[in-house]
């Protein structure tokens, strides 16, 4: 009877074609909006990600999220690492400032300053030049997108040029020497991130009473993480987050506090909306089409049990070949945005599996509207002319 | 339960036995009696011809003796089953076992070739594809098709060549019963006559009946009895063509 379905079903060209159409839309509309909606959010929090190395964030309690910046007292490094289950503890600073570009227009960039005896915090991968060249003087490492995209300089026949090692740029009136590019995360507001020395970046700074933004510390081995941090908040009453609770406590601001969750929510409903619609009421309609037929096979011995299995099986071809045809192209159109553009997707399995279910849904309620109708029908009909 | 009659039986016994079967669809002032109270018996090895005017209820009484449609009152066995004692799948089980059906429309799936729909009857009940398509063009050859037009959809085959694509479909499966809907009325009088000589030729045997509804006079030749309805029951039972014409 697998046979007479699929062939049935496969027979039907325009049908078949439409609800595979419609699923295929569905599937992408649910998990293109979904992969840029975990891109982006997951950029919200790249910097921790980033700083790879500590296992404590220490912030000033009033901190919400990774760019609400609150400056620490530089003292406070000290006591965070007299605390008990303290292994190493260091400063970082985290602060936006304008570079002025040849043409005398400015760029905002997110400038981290590295503890100077360490360099912990760096970026993950260097693509020129090395970490410890930041000990040069009034050095710089410059992350791969920024250089090439927004502190790239502008020639008058509006080429780009790249920055490059050795290449100079201007932060809030200080000269600073491009020694590194680095490749990072990309940041949520997507502007330049560059990389110096702690005493660097206080320099260039506009000077406030207290830089330090951040204290990262790593816990003694086999000391109880939760522990070290209740005891860094009771002590020196001050936050200490795990990285995980970090990026939880930035990921819940953003979701929270922006409209974004809506706005992707109402995009990836549409498509679901769109898949009822379009794949829904064609399988309901090929069904009903091919009413006489479910009739016929009715009249002539099939059972119930069969007919149920035969729309389930048509119902499962069209929603396989829907949802891989939609998912796919999804995959593939943000692997060629994503190579070419600043885009933020992310297309992690879990969202595989939220498309899938949703693509089951729809196939599931066409197939039960189909399966009801069959069910329901009186072989009888199959006299009627 | 279906029991499988011995051949010795079979010219001895009835096909169908119905006596009083009334069947009304609606309820209330709105109401139809589409049978009131028939009574009928068909042999093995005939063939029975149901005639009468539109709305007489031929297509609903042959829908009760196929099995596809419940009546109200009054006893029926068809093959020595009473439907009414066997569950709904039984009944099913019981009608793809022993009825073949021809339908007026024909109701060959447009997207099946001519041999896949024929092999359907064989596939319902559980025959491997292989062999059902095995059989089925075996019996397309009996009907007269050609190889050629087997791997051809219905639409690309003529009236007559659908025609017996449907015969060929409700013999494949040998069922002890056959049941006709109008078979000839969309064909011209020449492939009519053709159709019903298949028709009498491969399907009217000892241990086989065929029922037949329709308006076509041409055909009735080819009956050996013809009963007659009209209102909802049987009004006369005629045992020759000829005394039909004379009626006429």
């Amino acid at each position: 009877m697998n046979f007479i379905a699929l062939k049935m079903l496969l027979g039907d060209r325009a049908k078949y074609v439409g609800i595979v159409i419609g699923l295929t839309f569905a599937s992408f509309l649910v998990t293109w909006p979904s992969a840029i909606f975990t891109g982006v959010m997951s950029r919200t929090f790249s910097f921790v990600t980033d700083v790879g190395l500590p296992d404590i964030w220490v912030v000033d309690p009033q901190v919400q999220y990774i760019e609400d910046v609150k400056p620490l007292r530089d003292t406070e490094v000290l006591r965070v690492r007299g605390t008990e289950g303290v292994e190493w503890a260091v400063g970082l600073y985290k602060g936006t400032l304008r570079a002025r570009m040849d043409d005398g227009t400015f760029q905002s960039c997110v400038v981290v300053g590295l503890d100077d005896a360490t360099l912990i915090g760096g970026p993950p991968k260097m693509v020129a030049g090395q970490l410890a060249d930041l000990r040069q003087a009034d050095s710089i490492i410059v992350d791969e997108a920024g250089a090439r995209g927004k502190l790239a300089r502008r020639l008058p026949d509006g080429r780009r040029i790249p920055l490059k090692l050795g290449d100079t740029l201007e932060l809030n009136d200080h000269r600073c020497v491009v020694v590194g590019i680095c490749r990072i995360t990309q940041t949520f507001q997507n502007i330049p991130v560059i990389y110096t020395t702690y005493s660097h970046a206080t320099t260039i700074a506009p000077q406030e009473r207290k830089l330090l933004s951040f204290i990262i510390a790593k816990a003694k081995p086999g000391a109880d993480l939760h522990e070290v941090c209740a005891r860094i908040r009771t002590n020196i009453r001050l936050s200490a987050y795990t990285p995980g609770e970090f990026k939880k406590l930035t990921f819940w601001y953003f979701l929270k506090y922006t409209g974004m969750p809506f706005n992707f929510l109402t995009v990836v409903s549409l498509g679901f909306i769109v898949g009822v619609a379009i794949s829904g009421m064609t399988f309901y309609n090929f069904t009903l089409d091919n009413l006489r037929y479910f009739g016929t096979l009715k009249a002539m011995g099939t059972t119930n049990r069969k007919l149920l299995r035969m729309i389930s099986l048509q119902a499962a071809a069209v929603g396989a070949v829907g949802y891989g045809v939609g998912i796919g192209a999804a995959s593939a159109w943000g692997g060629v945005l994503s190579g070419r553009t600043q885009i933020a997707f992310k297309l992690p399995w879990q969202l595989l599996v939220i498309s899938a279910v949703a693509v089951l849904v729809i196939c599931v309620g066409a197939a039960a509207l189909s399966i009801r109708k069959v069910m329901k029908l009186e072989p009888a009909m199959v006299f009627r002319s | 339960m279906v029991v499988d009659l011995a051949p010795d039986e079979i010219a001895t016994r009835a096909s169908v036995h119905c006596t009083n079967v009334t069947k009304t669809f609606g309820t209330g002032r709105t109401a139809v009696h589409a049978l009131r109270g028939v009574n009928l018996e068909v042999r093995m090895g005939e063939l029975m011809m149901l005639v009468g005017p539109s709305g007489s209820g031929k297509t609903t009484l042959i829908s009760i003796l196929a099995g596809v449609l419940a009546r109200d009152g009054g006893d029926c066995t068809v093959l020595d089953h009473d439907y009414s004692k066997m569950s709904s799948d039984e009944t099913t089980g019981f009608r793809g076992r022993n009825i073949g059906f021809v339908f007026q429309a024909w109701n060959l799936i447009p997207t099946l070739t001519a041999v896949e729909n024929v092999a359907v009857p064989l596939i319902i009940l559980g025959t491997r594809r292989h062999t059902a398509i095995r059989q089925a063009s075996e019996m397309l050859r009996k009907v007269g098709l050609d190889d050629r037009m087997m791997q051809s959809v219905p639409l690309d085959l003529s009236g007559g060549q659908q025609q017996r694509v449907a015969i060929a479909r409700s013999l494949v499966h040998n069922p002890r019963l056959i049941v006709c809907d109008e078979p000839t009325s969309a064909l011209d009088s020449e492939t009519g006559r053709k159709v019903m000589e298949l028709m009498r030729q491969l399907a009217v045997g000892n241990d086989r009946a065929l029922i037949v509804v329709t308006h076509d006079a041409r055909i009735f030749d080819f009956a050996d009895r013809i009963a007659r309805m009209d209102d909802g029951v049987i009004t006369r039972v005629l045992d020759s063509p000829q005394e039909m014409q004379t009626q006429s």
